[in-house]
């Protein structure tokens, strides 16, 4: 059975084509395909503009992707699409492509839950059977394990997500956007080496995340190359203190954080495999955090890189694909799309 | 699948047997819980007869050490602050005997009993069903004395944070504390807030970096820890235990949504059992005289759950 993705829930579109042969046989990516909107550095994406930018694409991109994978329209079966949680705009600019598409050729939809598609797509290429998932995103910050035919949410955000922490505290300091802003703090803060104090909020299996980013306000401040040195912010060694090392403490914190949620969940539910998912599992420092959690709880973690990691249309054809040979298809009425969906309101039919 | 993956690079996992800091180096430990933070151990402190809990808080290894330092020390003498507050207005939980924020460990009077959940389970094992207990029945005044412990807690300000059926203890048998004779502790004794250590041998243990050795009168080794559970186990005093989740707060919220958090509980590990629950709340809600108003915001937050409704 062969499956067409679209993803387009924040300010990537992604489209992918994926083929699961038969029950026992792995699945095979025929296509993955992605393309970013772009912003200026110190700006965000606004959802009208990236809504256009979608919309430029989403064709270009479809017509390569099912070349790439050298298939014939006849073979695909279903047309899955991201129905939410995510940015209102884009998300009805990828659901009226893959409407159009459905009547079109006359297949069957399939609206899938953006969380449980990262996590599916983790679960497939890393082959963790029952993991803790650790789900970390621009706009996500869960900590979920399965049980009883749902993903449930053990920890999530209080506030903001990570990564939407990670891109804002990015702006406040004007590091550029190209290729994404988590990206560029990760390698800054592989050059700090002070670590500055920054709230650090865990509240059982919550986080919360917005007091950084106030900090951060604060302590980008203190560290213009404009102020006379003697008001510029120094470690306790009179040291100065640089944006790397405002990165580098960042860093820190925020994973340190994560690390501990995922830990807690853990031993809640007496798991010892962790999957980390979502944009900023890509990040090694988080990986290696996580690794050295594992390590101490005589169990694993496992993580997929950023062709994976990084919203994709894959993981939604992936996960809709699952959805669909349960017998699930959504009705071109019902195909509509919501800013609020959460990971526990999917029924998975499709796990044990 | 047909594509590599990029798992990184995590050492082939292994036993980590954690040294533990001075003076515990050589101390008799039996490992009793792991939990996230903590390793909780049965051992001996300042006699080899004086059995306690040791919860040690490890350095964390993936934490920067400057954070996990912080953080070691701020969330253990919470903790303890809670406790000695605790003490202090007369609830049961078990005594700090000693700490190092330093190193992150602390000592803990040890209480000898089961959890709630064992009580629960054991009784379940010995032929009662949840349903239709009757009226005279033991496990209707544990359900009370479990309404009434926390109520205490949540009446002198202090909400725990991690309520469960394990975080309930039931305190069995001859009172296990020092300091105290009087032989097999009954119900009528429970209200009464208890002195237990002589106040000179916590204090000293509490403030001098290496626990001083004191002359303590010859006691009895400490019985076995109780195996099978049996009926008489639902009598003895609630006794809450792990508190590294407590927040000090008046909050209706906080305190109904600690409330939430052992009905879930309740449900997730006695299935049948929401009667009995009732009387749990039942008596909370006369246990002090706040309980009224907590338990009606618990309607509302059992309305939207713990959670709010995600965004974004």
């Amino acid at each position: 059975m062969i499956a067409l993705g679209l993803e387009g829930s924040a300010n990537k579109i992604g489209i992918g084509l994926i083929s699961h042969p038969s029950a026992n046989e792995p699945p095979i990516v025929l296509s993955n395909l992605r393309h970013t909107y772009p912003t200026p550095p110190g700006e965000g994406f606004l959802p009208k503009d990236t809504a256009i930018h979608h919309r430029a694409w989403v064709v270009r991109l479809i017509k390569q992707a099912v070349r790439q994978a050298g298939v014939k329209i006849e073979d695909i079966d279903c047309i899955c699409y991201t129905k939410g949680p995510g940015m209102g705009a884009p998300l009805q600019s990828v659901a009226l492509a893959a409407r159009t598409l459905s009547l079109l050729w006359g297949k069957p939809l399939v609206g899938v839950n953006h969380c449980v598609g990262h996590i599916e797509m983790g679960r497939a290429i890393t082959h963790a059977s029952n993991p803790v998932v650790l789900y970390v995103s621009g706009g996500n910050t869960q900590v979920i394990a399965y049980s009883a035919q749902r993903y449930r949410i053990f920890g999530e955000t209080l506030d903001i997500a990570i990564g939407n922490c990670i891109d804002r505290f990015a702006r406040t300091l004007m590091i550029p956007n190209d290729p994404f802003p988590g990206y560029n703090v990760e390698q800054l803060a592989k050059k700090g080496k002070n670590l500055v104090d920054m709230p650090y909020a865990v509240k059982g299996m919550d986080a919360s995340f917005s007091g950084i980013l106030a900090a951060a306000d604060l302590l980008a401040a203190q560290i213009d190359e404009n102020l006379p040195l003697e008001k510029r912010l120094k470690t306790e060694d009179g040291e100065l203190v640089t944006k790397a090392d405002l990165c580098f403490s960042l860093q820190e914190t925020i994973y340190a954080m994560l690390v501990e949620i995922t830990e807690r969940a853990m031993a809640h539910v007496g798991s010892t495999q962790v999957l980390v998912v979502g944009g900023v599992g890509s990040n090694k420092r988080l990986q290696q955090m996580m690794g050295l959690m594992a390590r101490d709880r005589r169990g694993s973690v496992f993580a997929t890189d950023e062709r994976f990691c990084i919203d994709n249309g894959i993981m939604i054809a992936h996960a809709g694909l699952l959805e669909f040979k349960t017998g699930v298809t959504t009705k071109l009425e019902d195909s509509t799309c919501t800013q609020r969906f959460r990971t526990d309101e999917v029924f998975v039919g499709w796990r044990d | 699948m047909a594509t590599a993956t990029d798992t990184p690079a995590t050492p082939p996992p292994q036993h980590t047997i954690h040294i533990l800091p001075a003076p515990f180096t050589h101390s008799p430990l039996t490992l009793l819980a792991q939990g996230a933070e903590a390793l909780v151990y049965r051992t001996v402190f300042l006699t080899p007869h004086t059995p306690c809990v040791l919860k040690y808080r490890p350095p964390k290894p993936y934490r920067h050490p400057i954070l996990d330092k912080r953080l070691t020390k701020a969330r253990l003498l919470a903790e303890a602050r809670v406790l000695v507050k605790c003490r202090k207005d007369g609830v049961t939980v078990p005594a700090v005997l000693g700490l190092d924020a330093e190193n992150g460990w602390m000592v803990l009077e040890w209480v000898e009993g089961g959890s709630v959940r064992g009580v629960l389970d054991g009784w379940v094992a010995g032929g009662g069903r949840f349903e239709g207990v009757e009226a005279g029945n033991g496990v209707w005044g544990l359900m009370r004395r479990i309404g009434r412990a926390v109520g205490r807690v949540h009446d002198i300000g202090v909400c725990h944070g991690d309520l469960t059926t394990s975080n309930l203890m039931v305190r069995t048998g001859a009172s296990a504390v020092r300091g105290e004779s009087e032989g097999p502790q009954t119900q009528t004794q429970m209200q009464r807030p208890k002195r237990l250590t002589p106040s000179a041998l916590r204090e000293a243990a509490m403030t001098s970096d290496a626990p001083p050795v004191f002359e303590l009168p010859p006691e009895e080794p400490p019985p076995p820890p109780s195996k099978a559970q049996s009926t008489s186990d639902l009598e003895g005093d609630i006794v809450l235990i792990d508190f590294g989740l407590a927040t000090q707060t008046v909050q209706d919220e906080d305190r109904a949504v600690d409330l939430y958090v052992l009905e879930r509980a309740f449900a997730a590990t006695h299935p049948g059992a929401e009667a009995l629950f009732q009387e749990v709340l039942r008596s909370y809600g006369e246990s002090y005289k706040g309980g009224r108003s907590v338990l009606r915001k618990l309607e509302d937050v059992r309305l939207r759950g713990r959670k709010r409704s995600m965004l974004g």
